[in-house]
Formats: C-alpha cells, sequence, structure tokens
C-alpha cells in the first residue's frame, strides 16, 4: 500500500499527522507531507493509512495498492 | 417547518441573528436540505444560505466568484475594502492573502501550539479549582469556565494582559452576535479599535516584544514594513476569531456530555477514544459559520446570485448532511470517517484550528478528570440560552454536579464532596 497526499488540495487541517504520526509530518507552516519513501506503507500502518484518508476534509489524501 | 410562535418560513424569512433561529439552528438545516437546500432571507440586505456539503465546500474553494471581503453579514456590507479587507488574512483575497496567512501559519503550526498544552492545562486547573471551591451543586460551565480558557490563551499569545479578558468579550459580543448595534451608544474609548490602537502605541519606541504583537510590528513581506492598517486589522481578528469560537465549541461540548452518561462513561473509560470524541464535538457542535460576497453574478447549486449578495457558509449545517456523513443525525463518539468541516474549507482553514483543538480537548480532559459526573441543572434542555448570530454556542450553562473526583482519580459522589 502507497498513501499519496495531493499538496494543492492539502490547506493545513492537520488531520493526517494527528491520525498517523508515522506516515505524516508537517512542514513549519503546518502543510502535511508524507514521511516513508515513495510513501511506501509500512505493515501494520495500514488502518492508520485509511483513518487519514478518512479525515482528511480537503481529500487530498489516497492509498493506492 | 414553520415557527409554531412566530410562522417563520425558514426558506425566506431566516435571520440568523434572531433567538428563534438560534435555539432550534440544526433543526432548521435539516428541514431546509429536504425542502430548500439554498435558502434566502431578505434580511441583512439578502442573504442566501447554503445547507449542503457540496455547495458549501463548492463556494469555500472558489474565491473567483466569492470575496471575503465581508465575512460577518451586518448593515455594514464592505465594498472596495478587497484584496487585503478590514482584517487580514480572513477578510483577504487572493492575491493579497497567500502573503498576509503565510505570515502567521507558523506561529499556529501544530508543534508551535503544542507548546501552549502546558498553560492552557493549568488555566483549566485553576478554572476548577475555583468553580469547586465553595461545594456548590450547580455552577454555570461557559461563564465560569469555557469563556475563560480562550481569552486567556490568545492574551498570552499576543501579550495582552490577561486581565483584560472582560473587555475582550464585550467586544467581540459586539461584533459577532448583535453586528452593528451598538455603533452609536459607545464613547470612543470604550471601543475595541480605540484598545488595539493603544495597545499598539503602548509598544512604540521599546524593545520589541517575544509575542504575536511585537512579530507583526516587526514583520516584512517583500522587504517591506506591514502597514498600520495591516497590522492593527491582523491584532483584532485574532483577538476576535479565537475567543467566542472556542468558548463555544467548550460549551457546546459540556452541554452533549451533561445529557449523554453513556458517553461520559466511555470518555472516561477508554482513552483511545477521546480524539475521535473530540472531532465528532466539533462535528456535531460546530460553532462558526463564515460569509462571503458574491463578486459578480454567480450561482449556488443552480440558484442565480446577483452581485454583492451576502451568503452565509454554514459549515454547522455541512457537518449534518446525510450525503456527506454516514448517520449524520446521530452522535457517534468513536467516528472513524469524519471529514467535517468545523473548522471551514480552502485557502481560509481557520488559522487557529491547531490552537482550537488543543483548547478544546484540554479543556474537556481536566472537566472530566475532576467532574465525571454531571447533568443539566435545568431538566429541559431547551431552557439553555443559544449565541445568535455567526458565532453559535451556549452562553449560559448551569450544570448540576452529580460527583467529582480527587487528583488520584478517587470519585466522590456530590454528597459528600
Amino acid at each position: 500500500m502507497r498513501v499519496v497526499l495531493d499538496s494543492e488540495r492539502c490547506q493545513g487541517h492537520g488531520r493526517c499527522y494527528a491520525l498517523a504520526p508515522d506516515l505524516f509530518d508537517t512542514d513549519d507552516d503546518g502543510y502535511g507531507f508524507v514521511v516513508p519513501p515513495n510513501g511506501v506503507v509500512p505493515e501494520g500502518q495500514e488502518e492508520a493509512a485509511m483513518l487519514a484518508v478518512d479525515n482528511c476534509p480537503e481529500f487530498a489524501i489516497t492509498v493506492e495498492p | 417547518m414553520t415557527d409554531l410562535e412566530t410562522r417563520t418560513d425558514w426558506a425566506t424569512e431566516f435571520d440568523h441573528t434572531q433567538e428563534a433561529y438560534a435555539q432550534q439552528a440544526p433543526a432548521i438545516w435539516d428541514e431546509l436540505r429536504e425542502r430548500c437546500p439554498v435558502a434566502h432571507s431578505d434580511a441583512h440586505g439578502g442573504v442566501w444560505l447554503p445547507v449542503r456539503h457540496e455547495d458549501v465546500s463548492a463556494i469555500a474553494h472558489d474565491t473567483e466568484n466569492w470575496s471575503s471581503e465581508g465575512v460577518i453579514v451586518s448593515p455594514f456590507k464592505p465594498e472596495g475594502l478587497a484584496p487585503m479587507g478590514y482584517a487580514p488574512p480572513i477578510t483577504s483575497d487572493p492575491p493579497f492573502h497567500k502573503d498576509a496567512r503565510r505570515l502567521l501559519l507558523p506561529a499556529f503550526a501544530p508543534r508551535q501550539i503544542q507548546k501552549l498544552e502546558d498553560d492552557v492545562r493549568s488555566s483549566c486547573r485553576e478554572l476548577l479549582d475555583a468553580l469547586l471551591a465553595d461545594g456548590r451543586d450547580v455552577v454555570d460551565a461557559a461563564t465560569e469556565y469555557a469563556q475563560h480558557i480562550p481569552v486567556r490563551a490568545i492574551a498570552a499569545m499576543l501579550g495582552l494582559p490577561k486581565e483584560d479578558g472582560d473587555r475582550f468579550r464585550q467586544f467581540i459580543h459586539r461584533i459577532i452576535e448583535k453586528p452593528g448595534t451598538y455603533t452609536d451608544e459607545l464613547a470612543p474609548e470604550d471601543t475595541f479599535v480605540y484598545y488595539i490602537q493603544q495597545q499598539i502605541e503602548a509598544r512604540r519606541g521599546r524593545p520589541p516584544q517575544d509575542d504575536l504583537i511585537g512579530f507583526l510590528l516587526e514583520a516584512e513581506v517583500d522587504g517591506e514594513k506591514l502597514t498600520p492598517e495591516h497590522i492593527f486589522g491582523t491584532i483584532a481578528l485574532l483577538v476576535v476569531a479565537g475567543i467566542d469560537t472556542t468558548w463555544s465549541a467548550i460549551g457546546a461540548s459540556l452541554w452533549h456530555l451533561a445529557q449523554h452518561p453513556e458517553d461520559r462513561a466511555r470518555w472516561t473509560s477508554d482513552e483511545a477514544v477521546r480524539p475521535f470524541a473530540i472531532e465528532e464535538l466539533l462535528r456535531f457542535y460546530s460553532p462558526v459559520t463564515m460569509a462571503r460576497i458574491a463578486k459578480q453574478d454567480t450561482e449556488i447549486g443552480g440558484c442565480p446570485v446577483a452581485a454583492r449578495d451576502w451568503v452565509l457558509l454554514g459549515f454547522p449545517a455541512a457537518n449534518r448532511d446525510p450525503e456527506a456523513f454516514e448517520d449524520a443525525e446521530r452522535f457517534v463518539i468513536d467516528r472513524q470517517k469524519n471529514r467535517h468541516v468545523a473548522f471551514g474549507l480552502g485557502i481560509h482553514r481557520c488559522l487557529g484550528s491547531n490552537l482550537a483543538r488543543l483548547e478544546l480537548t484540554v479543556a474537556i480532559e481536566e472537566w472530566m478528570a475532576r467532574i465525571p459526573d454531571f447533568e443539566l441543572a435545568d431538566d429541559d434542555p431547551s431552557a439553555v440560552r443559544w449565541s445568535t448570530g455567526q458565532v453559535r454556542g451556549p452562553r449560559r450553562l448551569p450544570i448540576r454536579i452529580l460527583a467529582t473526583a480527587d487528583a488520584a482519580g478517587t470519585t466522590h459522589p456530590a454528597e459528600e464532596a
């Protein structure tokens, strides 16, 4: 599973960072970015990835198989 | 639905500044969504109210057709103030908006805000100590607790005297709850404008202070200092935007918990549910509605809108739209899919959202740790008065304390407390 964050859509709501702190971080302005290289979700983090997807108000986060 | 006492048809005659609307707003939105999802009223010179998530989201993301020049519907309808507006960046349009907002983002980013947690927590604990000190069984959770928490936090960030809290609340009441009502009766030195100007004046010729006012006075965009209007407007915004809003969210959350023993029990027993509970409280009791002004003739969900018309961005209504949320009408304490828009959408996403979340979380944690069991003092939930205007929350919240807990977590029924 890969996680993708569309920075054009991100408005810095901070939900991904709060719900999946191993997968997302925020820059100094509060915008999110993906932590793992190429967005590859480590085993056991799939649920956290889905939480980030399902709680982003801007629909900025998606997962790919 | 028509109001049985006043025979108001909410689809054509709503007025969000009236008590009747404030008392039953969520029911009005639900009914409008079924019957007339883009309501219109002639009040305030003509105002639209979309209640579907889809329409609210479309407007919030469309800065081509909608200006933020006016964000509070009132008899004062700004014209010619764009792109900065009177309180940047909330009243700013692109391209001015971007730099004005960028300046402020770092101070409100998650890691910076996290540093305030200890202060917010001690402030909540102090308030609870005072509230419980005289052993009363009925307390007002709005005026004795919720309203003080954001005042202290924002005063500290801006570097304004903590003891000015009562004055802030008066200013904000005039601006938000009853816009335009008081303008004739005030002495100039009692106004918000005068207060802020005095605060700025007091800093002149002195070394910069390490707070947000100090930062704004020194800040530069493209090598230029900010204009006095910009500095004044941003300080005014930061005072106004963070207080009534957060106070409302804390109060509404306690109003909910007072009526739901099952949610209190879950909060207490299940630490992992708390972050989800906070988001659901934000969804279900979103306090803030923003406004926009149409830049030109446009439309909302197929309804033609004339240039210069007001629109209320019904974020609280969007949060109860069944098209956007499963079981939208139910409070689900552990809701896993919650793309709520309590903090808005698009480029104007609430700058203080991280601060508001911190304050709400800590306020509820601390209340629940000390007062795990409580109920509304008046058995009739509609006896609680909700504020009018674009920020909705309980302004008086009499609570009967049923049990208190000590620092060790041992609970005591109210009789022996």
